[in-house]
């Protein structure tokens, strides 16, 4: 497998302007022949959408929502980093891009990071121009606040709800798009398969989720923007219709999977309540700025939190990491919070849980400020739990929440299968082994804004493309196999529920392939793994019929997708034997406990190859080089 | 966590299995319900009982479950999204509701919302309404410097007040008219309180509004049930400043709309 990476020649801050120099371009009055098929109406799908169609291509868009505008990043609370450097503290291009490496452990590619922080200020300026309603100071500038793994405030954000207003930014660009006619939109349709023809990507078969009819499409290229696969532990604070069936598609039709094992854990989520829980609820990272993070110093402390005194509570992140407190990143954050509770000093019902106490912020700055930075998180805080976070601390805990591995791209965000793009967190570019806060914004609108528009040109301009439609073999072939596929799952009529198979599978995923990782559990999920896939096919229970609005059958191909996925990532975890951002192998640790990278043997990519069902994956390296940020053992003390 | 308790409830749920056949309330029992729960989830726990029983699960459209991506809500005993203030159904705890109650659950009616099926209907409107003028007209690439435009921070307020709306449809649902006024008027605000938002601000609100009449949305007469059912809580005075800006773009400015 030739996993060649493209990053241009040159010193590192002018390797994106040559590439853009040095890309073929397509003449303004032949980009309208050319069909680009976009997956997925997040930041990415969508910016990607409406920025190529205002280039003049033709683009049609897929959704498995209502509308485009349900896409899970709209859910992202805190931010967004830019590198403007508005407060003068210090920020510039070079550090957004050194804290981006850093922050992502060493396993990310510099060039792709560089670009992302130079790209970084021009979202900034589109997203306002589209009328994203950022914070503001009484001057009408724009306000900025500090994030996990940064020591200056370089995050834009509209109250807690950031990726609504940059979703809602893009959508409506899109929408301007769909009215002018080049933008066509397909709203519940679920991709199931990727069409090949002569070795290029050339359209896709998605199943119209309200009659359920297979429907075939044809293009010169196509987009994934499809998100990432943390529901594969069934609990994630990912929505419920986040899955990774479009991105198993594809590497089953030869794009390459990378890192499927970096996945990051949140610290500040609401902790599990029960074994009919359906999500997890994020409370945004931001809410590190002002609230403190402790346990009491005693086990078994029944006390109310406000019953114990000062010196008897236990500010873990504040006495281990003395320069960035609470505002550690989030897997550091994350393991500490796991080694309390594992210490047995979590706090509530379960023990699993620590507080997030903004008594002090309250004290200091008043309730008043407090609501108007948080008011609708501690509102969303007091909806679920029946507790208010203003008189009693929140009760916090870690959950999946992103996944940095993904689709293996090149510079042009192209995979190893041609013509097919992966955009936002459908790819595994720029985070490394573990992604900063308010980066993922950054990274998908940087995609689908400013990448993609380029580097599809190219794409394009340098490639010749044999004229097909729907009509071609391929697209019959894939719909007669995936029909093969919707009927067995309907034909088993067991006697267990697609989400009874989801939540073992979780269980499995997040006992031993979670927060901490160790050889002998990881080798057990590679048997428990296979285990519950075969009772799957034997014993899941789907209702209804196919050829109908079905959203049992929906969840039961996504799990089955998952079933497979989950091998994949276990056996990634497993081949890299050191530990790395998120990836926390217990062998591979510091006296202190820290995660503990081996450069030596690790510092790549690990890229897995489709090889057939039930063969193990082709295993590659893409060698990761840093002429720029010398790799350090990560600090945060 | 606040204390968990179990309740059980009588639901009777709307069932239509697609927008030609006719639909029925049916009566379900949910036993063992934690008070804990969030209503999707005891209505997925209900689904579960059905789907081993062999009866087909009740279709609900729902997705982040955080009360922000606007894909769930139904009408739960008269109210859409359930009887507490600004709150969408997924984040409707079961601890809001006591033992032995009967819970009548019914989608979103509207004639501009189809049903698909039992709870599930097609919103596809809001987003011809956004369509016709919802946005500002900027280019990739063509934006000037982010600090270039000052925005006073009560503008910003008020645009992002506005922009909270998650596009639920249940301000159509909860009004006599199905009207979709609260819905359109958000946008509206939200672009209109922008220095971005001027140059299309007139020819918006023409376009909006009309692409909303023609596509069956009812006229708003003021009975102000559509914020007392929006979960972002949407304030009502949107509408009338949507009228104002209405009123001056056919007295003074009819002609940029076209």
């Amino acid at each position: 497998m030739n996993l060649d990476s493209k990053v241009p020649s040159g010193h590192i801050t002018t390797k994106w302007s040559n590439h853009r120099f040095e890309m073929k371009l397509v003449n303004p009055a032949n980009k309208r022949k050319y069909q680009i098929i976009v997956v997925g109406t997040g930041l990415a799908g969508s910016s990607a959408a409406a920025s190529l169609s205002e280039l003049g291509y033709q683009v049609k868009v897929f959704t498995l929502h209502d509308t485009p505008r349900r896409a899970h990043s709209i859910a992202a609370q805190g931010g967004i980093n830019a590198a403007k450097n508005y407060p003068n503290d210090g920020d510039s291009i070079w550090r957004l891009f050194y804290d981006t490496v850093k922050g992502g452990d060493y396993r990310a590619r510099e060039a792709n990071v560089y670009r992302l922080a130079e790209i970084s200020n021009h979202i900034i300026d589109q997203c306002v121009a589209q009328g994203v309603p950022f914070a503001r100071e009484y001057g009408g500038l724009l306000e900025n606040r500090s994030f996990g793994g940064a020591q200056v405030s370089r995050t834009f954000y509209a109250r807690g709800q950031t990726g609504q207003q940059l979703l809602l930014g893009a959508y409506s660009a899109m929408m301007k798009e769909i009215a002018n006619g080049s933008v066509s939109l397909f709203t519940r349709r679920e991709l199931v398969d990727i069409v090949v023809i002569d070795g290029k990507a050339r359209g896709i078969v998605v199943r119209n989720l309200i009659n359920g009819k297979f429907e075939s499409y044809s293009a010169h290229a196509v987009l994934l923007c499809t998100g990432g696969y943390g529901n594969a532990y069934f609990l994630s604070t990912n929505a419920m219709n986040c899955n990774v069936s479009a991105a198993w598609a594809a590497y089953k039709r030869g794009a390459a999977f990378a890192n499927p094992c970096f996945t990051q854990i949140h610290p500040t989520c609401i902790p599990v309540h029960g074994d009919y829980q359906s999500k997890l609820t994020l409370m945004s990272e931001s809410l590190r700025n002002d609230g403190r993070v402790w346990v009491p110093r005693k086990q078994g402390d029944t006390r109310k939190p406000s019953e114990i005194p000062e010196d008897e509570r236990y500010y873990f992140l504040e006495e281990k990491y003395p320069s960035f407190g609470n505002l550690v990143p989030r897997d550091v954050a994350s393991r500490n919070a796991k080694e309390v509770c594992d210490k047995g000093l979590g706090v509530g019902t379960t023990k699993l849980a620590v507080y997030l106490d903004f008594s002090d912020a309250i004290k200091r700055l008043g309730k008043k400020v407090i609501e108007e930075r948080y008011g609708n998180l501690f509102d969303m805080y007091e909806k679920i739990t029946g507790v208010n976070p203003y008189e009693e601390p929140m009760m916090i805990y870690p959950a999946i929440h992103y996944t940095m591995g993904g689709i293996w791209v090149d510079y042009n965000l192209m995979s190893t299968l041609p013509g097919l793009f992966v955009l936002g967190e459908a790819n595994f570019s720029d985070h490394g082994a573990n992604r900063l806060g308010a980066s993922a914004l950054m990274q998908g609108l940087a995609d689908g804004y400013f990448i993609i528009p380029y580097t599809i040109g190219h794409y394009f301009a340098s490639n010749t493309f044999s004229k097909i439609d729907e009509t071609h073999l391929a697209f019959s072939d894939a719909e007669k196999e995936i029909e093969q596929t919707i009927q067995r799952l309907m034909s088993i009529q067991g006697n267990r529920t697609v989400d009874d198979f989801h939540r073992q599978l979780g269980q499995i995923m997040w006992d031993y392939v979670g927060m901490s990782r160790n050889e002998k559990g990881l080798k057990y999920a590679l048997e428990k793994i296979p285990e519950i896939r075969d009772e799957f096919w034997k014993n899941v229970k789907v209702t209804g019929v196919s050829n109908d609005f079905n959203q049992t059958l929906e969840k039961a191909k996504r799990v089955a997708d998952f079933l497979d996925f989950a091998e994949l990532l276990t056996l990634d975890a497993l081949e890299r034997r050191e530990s790395c951002g998120g990836h926390f192998r217990e062998e591979s640790q510091t006296e202190e406990g820290e995660a503990k990278r081996d450069d030596e043997n690790y510092s790549h990519v690990s890229v897995w190859e489709y090889n057939g069902p039930n063969l193990k994956p082709n295993f590659h390296k893409e060698p990761l080089i840093f002429e720029y940020v010398k790799p350090s053992q990560r600090s945060y003390k | 966590m606040s204390e968990s308790n179990t309740i059980h409830l009588t639901l009777r749920v709307w069932r239509q299995p697609n927008a030609a056949t006719p639909g029925r309330f049916e009566t379900y029992e949910a036993t063992n319900i934690s008070t804990e729960m969030s209503f999707l989830e005891m209505l997925d726990v209900v689904n579960d009982q059905l789907a081993l029983n062999g009866i087909e699960p009740i279709a609900f459209d729902h997705d982040c479950r955080e009360g922000i991506c606007g894909a769930c809500g139904c009408v739960v005993n008269g109210q859409a999204h359930g009887h507490l203030k600004g709150t969408t159904l997924c984040q409707l705890h079961m601890r809001h509701f006591r033992d032995g109650d009967t819970l009548v659950i019914e989608p979103f009616r509207a004639k501009a919302f189809p049903i698909i099926k039992d709870l599930v209907v097609d919103r596809s409107a809001f987003d011809q309404i956004i369509q016709a003028g919802g946005y500002i007209s900027v280019k990739t690439g063509s934006a000037p410097e982010a600090s270039s435009i000052l925005v006073p921070k009560k503008n910003a307020d008020l645009a992002m007040d506005a922009a909270a709306c998650i596009g639920c449809g249940a301000c159509v649902a909860a009004c006599p008219n199905s009207s979709a006024m609260l819905f359109v008027s958000a946008k509206i605000n939200h672009l209109g309180q922008l220095p971005q938002g001027q140059p299309e601000r007139y020819r918006r609100a023409i376009h909006m509004i009309e692409k909303m009449d023609e596509l069956g949305f009812g006229n708003c007469s003021n009975h102000l049930e559509c914020e007392a059912a929006c979960p972002k809580e949407i304030q009502f005075v949107n509408i009338g400043r949507m009228n104002r800006d209405y009123i001056i773009a056919k007295l003074f400015h009819n002609e940029e709309a076209f």
